[in-house]
């Protein structure tokens, strides 16, 4: 009797499966890509003619096995051959240089722009690597998240191409498009490609993914009943924003924490952002991600490829139509009407939103290189008395939550630098909104990361555990102090399958000789800089995320004059125009008069 | 069907956790020599056998309970509370989900890849089993009982993993080309979800059972390094000696200190020499 079920085979058994030829252990590291190069080397003076017995071992794939024939663990008949042949081979090649001396094309530009995140060996282990979540990719294992293969196959060199040209959106791996020529970046591919034996196998051919089809409220409609039949909500979340009840437990492959995609933000998806990018990456998976390859769901009949593209219609609808521009200016438009109340309100549809991306805050210890608010959208309107802001962003939890406790330490094991204190599981969300304490005279304006002792800001401060909002001085980073007397702001917030919503107001003017309370004149760009921490995150103090300065700018109030400039204007021009026009016309009369008529038929 | 398994067993006070293998372990499981239409590169018809007891000393972590409640099928499934066994022990010390494996010593050659494929199952939010051999080329079939979404992710050094998904009650068939001891294979739906699939090039090789058991049969005659594997307590090696149709034993015997010990998979962290070979305990 087995010690697991035998089950009869199946019809389609070994479909799908993968198929590498058997391999043997490799050493990896210098050694062997030295000794893979020379092979390389071997291979590519092909116009000498390497005497059959030696060259049936393909040289690459021999180079390996000539590390390992170096390790006493391995048995070494075959690979003490291969090595031989290998050796044979490099003589019958004449003079050559040293391995050490062989260097790969690509390994220059590797060394200059790529080892210092992704490490001299590949590992993924460079100098930087530990302070950036997701971590660089270790191309030791030949696991790339971005591909057009299967689920455990390789990517092909046009996928790794697309990464070194394009980047992947949110994350540290900037686009090299731009930066490094064309053939110094397919030198790149193929350097990346020796640093692991998988790559002695071709790719497999790219999955046929046909094309997208038009969206239309059927398929839209379509997409949401496969987003729940297919659990996507278990990580994404119900509303997609990444707060899935098995959010809080995401590692990837090695064990660093990592979060699933919040859909509402596609210009942040690794692998782009279009229909047809996510698409792709439900039938190939983010390999070495918790998220899975679903190509599997069509072989097992499942959901249809039609289906699966009605999802991937539906998931980007989740995002805005376009990714968001940022504005140095929140225009806050004047209302004649109630300001809404609630974050709830429907009146804030029709009203403009501004997209303030927020990054860690790295310039003072503690730094913070693992940010969890990555943005926020603010809506601001007043009526001339008062000034209402909604802040809107994303947060897979309500801080403080134990279920989070143990993704907050694990975030903090992860990362480094490890400043300050650990953070413990009880710290709240919280928002800050910070202004100069009176306009400023000038371009001078407070130091950006909440004022300085000499020269404070004035803030608006709100924590998820206090929920009401407090005006408070920021004397520094972390300095925080609850203004005396009574305050003059109100708020209320909502958190919703991981999103908050944040509601502020103020009146315009303050009281005569506050200094503390900028006043907010209309037709006037106001200093505006935004804070968040995510207490799940291990956020408190120093450790948030930052915003630089914007403006704030309230609408002047509509009056007849404003509609009355414009005509007049109108008809000024008209006036200039006919006047421009008819003497022209007079001046040509009058040199037509003095000039030779032209002879019929001739053109003039 | 869960409840099937468990009826046939005996159980020392222990969830199901580790049924599936554990039950049908218990008499020792062998890889099946038999399976394919190819013939051994040996000849068998002397062939014996290697068995042996896989035992624990000190005293094993306490079961660590899993928080089903987010999965209330899941928890349903369960009529105790489900635990996961860092050390998994029955009657007299014996130690369940040892993967015991012929390591070194057989005739070169290329053994028949059996025709049936092997199960690994989806079930009430737990893999059945937790500990399980196949050999490369052999079909892994990963069935999905609970009709939840689970994705199957695997993370091999050796071979090509994969991360697949079953968001329903379906069948996926997947194989492995290279032997590697062992394959870690996770769930990240339900971080608790942890099998070890230990891939090698021959059939010979053993899961130990509830009782710590093990019986590798079919065994040509020859001089062997047996290398038994915990996910927790490292891997230890034996030597045994086969006589024709001869029945060699292999005592394995894992302690406490050893748990909660990193063991990198597929590097030894303490290697013994029992049975036939010198006696040592060099740690490496």
């Amino acid at each position: 009797m087995k010690s697991f079920d035998a089950a009869a085979g199946r019809g389609f058994a070994g479909r799908g499966s993968l198929t590498l030829a058997g391999r043997t252990r490799s050493a990896r590291g210098r050694a062997s890509r030295a000794l893979a190069g020379l092979a390389r080397f071997a291979r590519s003076g092909s116009s000498l003619t390497v005497p059959p017995p030696l060259g049936a071992v393909p040289a690459r794939a021999s180079a390996p096995s000539l590390a390992e024939a170096a390790s006493p663990a391995r048995s070494a008949a075959s690979p003490a051959r291969s090595a031989a042949s290998l050796l044979m081979t490099a003589f019958l090649l004449g003079p050559t240089p040293s391995a050490a001396q062989q260097e790969h094309p690509g390994e220059e530009v590797y060394a200059r722009w790529c080892a210092g995140c992704h490490g001299v060996d590949g590992a993924g282990d460079g100098p930087s690597a530990a302070y950036m979540l997701p971590r660089p990719r270790d191309f030791t294992q030949a696991l790339y998240q971005i591909r057009t293969t299967p689920s455990g196959a390789l990517p092909t060199d046009a996928d790794m191409l697309h990464v070194i040209d394009y980047g992947m959106p949110g994350t540290a791996m900037p686009g090299w498009r731009e930066l490094l020529s064309s053939n110094e970046r397919q030198a790149l591919v193929d350097y990346l490609k020796t640093f692991s034996r998988f790559f002695d196998d071709d790719a497999p051919d790219p999955i046929d993914f046909g094309r997208a089809p038009g969206p239309s409220e059927e398929r839209l409609a379509e997409g949401r009943e496969l987003y729940d039949r297919v659990e996507c909500w278990k990580c994404h979340g119900p509303e997609g924003r990444g707060d899935g009840q098995s959010a809080p437990t995401q590692t990837d492959d090695n064990d660093h924490p990592i979060r699933p995609a919040d859909l509402t933000e596609n210009w942040l998806f690794n692998g782009g952002g279009s229909v047809a990018d996510i698409y792709r990456r439900f039938r190939t998976g983010l390999d070495g991600t918790p998220m899975p390859s679903y190509s599997d769901l069509l072989e097992a009949d499942v959901a249809t490829e039609e289906q699966l593209w009605s999802l991937a219609l539906y998931v980007r609808s989740l995002a805005p139509e376009e990714a968001p521009r940022v504005r140095e200016v929140v225009r806050a438009a004047r209302t004649e009407g109630e300001l809404p109340a609630a974050g709830s309100d429907s009146a804030w549809a029709d009203v403009e939103s501004f997209y303030i991306p927020l990054v860690g805050q790295i310039i003072e210890q503690p730094r913070w290189f693992s940010p969890g608010v990555d943005g926020v959208w603010v809506q601001a309107l007043h009526d001339g008395s008062e000034l209402v802001m909604r802040l809107t962003w994303s947060d897979p939890s309500r801080s403080p939550d134990p279920v989070w406790a143990s993704w907050q330490s694990l975030v903090w094991n992860t990362m480094q630098p490890r400043e300050g204190d650990a953070p413990d599981p009880s710290l709240p969300d919280a928002i800050a909104v910070q202004f100069p304490r009176s306009l400023p005279q000038g371009m001078e304006r407070p130091y950006f990361l909440m004022g300085t002792s000499r020269e404070p800001v004035y803030l608006w401060h709100w924590t998820s555990t206090a929920q009401a909002p407090v005006e408070a001085l920021g004397r520094g980073l972390g300095r925080i102090e609850p203004l005396p007397g009574a305050s003059t702001i109100r708020g209320s917030a909502e958190f919703d399958s991981g999103r908050w919503t944040l509601v502020l107001r103020r009146a315009l003017a303050t009281a005569a000789g506050d200094a503390d309370r900028i006043a907010f004149p209309v037709a006037t760009a106001i200093p505006v800089a935004f804070f968040a921490w995510d207490g799940s995150n291990g956020e408190t103090g120093k450790r948030l995320s930052v915003s630089s300065w914007y403006y704030v700018y309230l609408d002047e109030p509509a009056s007849p004059v404003v509609y009355a400039i414009p005509v007049g204007v109108a008809l000024i021009a008209a006036a200039l125009l006919f006047f421009l026009v008819s003497r022209a016309q007079r001046r040509a009369g009058h040199d037509a008069s003095r000039a030779p008529t032209p002879a019929l038929g001739q053109t003039v | 069907m869960l409840a099937k398994r468990i009826s046939g067993i005996v159980l020392v006070g222990l969830v199901p956790l580790l049924v599936a293998c554990g039950g049908d372990a218990g008499d020792g499981s062998e890889g099946g020599a038999d399976g394919g239409a190819q013939q051994a590169p040996v000849d068998l018809s002397n062939a014996g056998s290697v068995s042996g007891t896989v035992t624990f000393t000190g005293t094993a972590p306490a079961p660590q309970p899993i928080d089903m409640s987010d999965e209330e099928q899941c928890a349903a499934a369960h009529e105790e509370q489900p635990v996961r066994h860092v050390v998994l022990t029955g009657a007299d010390g014996g130690l369940a989900n040892v993967f015991v494996y012929v390591k070194e010593g057989l005739p070169a050659g290329e053994w028949p890849t059996p025709d049936q494929a092997v199960t690994l199952d989806q079930e009430g939010c737990e893999y059945h089993p937790h500990v399980f051999g196949l050999q490369t080329g052999q079909d892994l079939e990963i069935k999905n009982s609970d009709g939840l979404l689970h994705n199957i992710n695997t993370t091999p050094d050796e071979n090509r993993g994969f991360n697949i998904s079953q968001p329903t009650t379906m069948t996926s068939t997947r194989t492995f080309t290279t032997p590697e001891i062992m394959i870690p294979v996770r769930c990240d739906v339900h971080g608790w979800m942890e099998a070890y699939i230990g891939v090698t090039d021959h059939p010979y090789f053993a899961v130990s059972g509830e009782d710590g058991t093990f019986s590798i049969d079919n065994l040509p005659p020859g001089d062997y390094v047996l290398e038994a594997w915990h996910e927790h307590l490292g891997t230890q090696t034996a030597n045994v000696t086969v006589a024709p149709n001869g029945d060699a034993t292999a005592e394995f015997s894992f302690d406490a200190g050893m748990a909660g010990r990193h063991v990198p998979l597929g590097e030894p962290l303490v290697v013994r020499h029992l049975g036939h070979g010198h006696e040592g305990g060099d740690a490496i």
